[in-house]
């Protein structure tokens, strides 16, 4: 079962293109990483997601609901730690939680279990009763958990959960995160800018450039893809002959090509774009038309695989 | 919708800005209603409608209750509403609190309510302790008819009051900075408060000018264009209404009617007819309150919720 399914989702604010054109499929039970820049439209897509922000289109369905229409029932379901979470400060945690109980209906008596039971989860039991105010950056990611809990959702979504976290903190918050899906078996999407910090958990992650996913599967899928290649190419030529993709075939650094009709499609590390209009015109062709998916994977992947 | 209902109303009840206000209107309209039962308790003639006196009798330079609240008592409105939105987007509480299962509109609903009743709290009680320091200080207990006029006051009151929390949760929408939309709310205030009365007063110079010697109806022109002006404030409304239901001989409103007062008997009106007299004043009021508080609802639901 798909836990997001996500096709052709945008999203525009007076003409920004936020989210554009974004799909996204999330199976149940995985861990997902969502990666990207800031101001990739990781936090956009994660508003989309809960219903709240509407798409400008496409469709999306959590669980099996439409966030727009049905967006109780999704934040029912959902748990969600916000990326610039806070809480409010002049209350303890265990109050802070409580209300959130209550705004989920928890039944008081029950909630009291369940919140000594979260907090004891993320190790903020001996601190329940103290001011939010006075906790550390760490602390509340970490009560930020918690709530999360408490509703126990099937699915959770944590935005930047890491970001200005010491190495050290960050490494509790990921090992909580892989121990939480084993216990309690919940999809969990994380959305972070920090690959090297959260490919260890993630079963699969998708890099969102631009409001748009340029590459998705687990880690092994992505490094094979970078050794494929990471510019593609189109061509349309009057004719396809053997000549032709013989030359373009012999191109430094040309991974494959492939023809089909007309159009010859052709996957290389480089921009081979001089290279592949000489071809072009020595094997005595016409050139109707180049074009190039600036799929720049690569800089995407420098940037955030080695960061 | 209750859990935020009675999360701010806790939050509003235990702040420490709404306890030095109610303390602060506690003892000025104590202290005046203190002055003004002492220099009614000497007085021998009828009784009739004492207590309302305590409420708008101001003695020993101090203003009267009534004055009090209609001229300070938009400031608590104000403070319980200017950072009611903003300060939970600057918190990044909202986003967490948005993702609950619940409707946008519980929680803004629940914010107004809660404001609404802890204003009618405030009063109510305030009210009250002003009518036990008058029984102690008068002797006897007040009648049917001015505990009735006491109670539809308190409502006009929290009316009133429940239109500058309004405005204030209005300003928290618009404004993301907190110090922004409570200088704009006390700007509104200093407004109807203080220069609109003399704004009104340039108008009407200028439509009906008074001059020595002028017509009597020139004058009662000026001075219904001087009202008119006024009924946009609901300082002006609140003041009218309330001098109404507190004064029982009160007939008319403005000073043309007064005019034509004068071959009129002053005995006091049943309450039933006061509030006729004030009806409209009543219905612009609600509507001012509930306009005020539409706006903020449309803007508040098509707002983007992110925190960044």
């Amino acid at each position: 079962m798909l836990v997001v399914e996500a096709k052709g989702l945008k999203k525009y604010y007076d003409g920004v293109k936020a989210v554009d054109g974004l799909d996204l499929e999330i199976r149940e039970g995985e861990i997902y990483g969502l990666l990207g820049p800031n101001g990739a439209g990781k936090t956009t897509t994660i508003l989309i997601l809960l219903g709240l922000t509407e798409p400008t289109a496409g469709e999306v369905k959590v669980l099996g609901y439409n966030p727009t229409r049905e967006a109780l029932k999704v934040k029912r379901l959902t748990g969600y730690l916000p990326e610039n979470l806070g809480f409010y400060d002049d209350l303890s945690a265990r109050e802070n939680l409580r209300y959130i109980a209550s705004l989920n209906r928890i039944p008081e008596r029950e909630a009291r279990g369940k919140i000594q039971e979260v907090l004891e989860l993320v190790g903020l039991a001996d601190v329940a009763d103290r001011k939010v105010g006075t906790f550390s950056r760490g602390m509340k990611q970490r009560l930020g958990i918690a709530e999360v809990l408490l509703k126990d959702p099937r699915f959770v979504i944590l935005d930047e959960p890491t970001s200005g976290i010491d190495p050290e903190g960050a490494r509790q918050i990921l090992d909580m995160i892989t121990r939480l899906r084993e216990e309690r078996k919940m999809t969990i999407l994380i959305s972070s800018h920090l690959l090297h910090q959260i490919q260890r958990v993630c079963d699969r992650v998708g890099i969102i450039h631009r409001g748009k996913l340029v590459a998705q599967g687990s880690l092994g899928e992505l490094s094979a893809v970078m050794e494929k290649g990471t510019h593609l190419f189109e061509l349309k030529v009057s004719e396809v002959t053997d000549e032709l993709l013989a030359k373009l075939r012999a191109i430094d650094g040309v991974v494959s090509v492939d023809a089909e009709g007309d159009t010859v499609r052709i996957e290389a590390r480089d921009d081979v774009r001089p290279q592949v209009s000489r071809a072009v015109l020595e094997s005595g062709v016409d050139l109707l038309e180049l074009k190039g998916h600036a799929y720049t994977l690569e800089e995407v992947y420098l940037r955030y695989f080695q960061e | 919708m209750s859990a935020v209902f009675w999360k701010e109303l806790a939050d509003h009840l235990g702040s420490k800005r709404f306890i030095i206000f109610f303390f602060l209107i506690l003892i000025v309209g104590g202290a005046s209603a203190y002055l003004a039962a002492q220099s009614l308790s000497g007085t021998k003639t009828s009784p009739d409608y004492i207590y309302l006196n305590l409420f708008t009798q101001g003695a020993g330079g101090l203003p009267s209750f009534l004055g009090f609240i209609s001229f300070f008592g938009p400031l608590i409105g104000v403070i319980l509403g200017f950072d009611a939105i903003n300060s939970e987007f600057n918190r990044g509480t909202v986003s967490r609190v948005l993702s609950q299962p619940i409707y946008r509109d519980w929680w803004i609903n629940g914010k107004f309510l809660a404001g609404i009743t802890a204003l009618g709290i405030a009063v109510a009680s305030i009210v009250l302790i002003i009518t036990g320091l008058g029984l102690y200080m008068l002797g006897f207990p007040p009648g049917g008819a001015e505990i009735s006029r006491i109670a539809m006051f308190v409502v006009i009151s929290v009316v009133y009051l429940g239109f500058w929390l309004s405005l204030g949760i209005l300003f928290s929408i618009i404004f993301r900075q907190t110090a922004t939309s409570a200088l704009a709310s006390i700007a509104v205030w200093l407004f109807f408060t203080l220069f609109l009365y003399m704004l009104a007063g340039l108008i009407a110079d200028q439509i009906a000018p008074i001059k020595p010697g002028v017509a009597p109806d020139v004058f009662v022109k000026h001075e219904s264009i001087r009202d008119l002006v006024l009924r946009f404030s609901p300082v002006a409304l609140y003041e009218e209404a309330t001098t109404a239901i507190l004064i029982p001989q009160y007939r008319g409103l403005g000073l043309a009617a007064l005019l034509k007062e004068a071959s009129i008997p002053t005995s006091p009106l049943p309450l039933g007819q006061s509030l006729l007299i004030v009806w409209p004043q009543l219905v612009g009021l609600v509507a001012l309150t509930s306009i005020c508080f539409a706006i903020s609802y449309v803007i508040f639901m098509r707002r983007e919720i992110r925190s960044t």
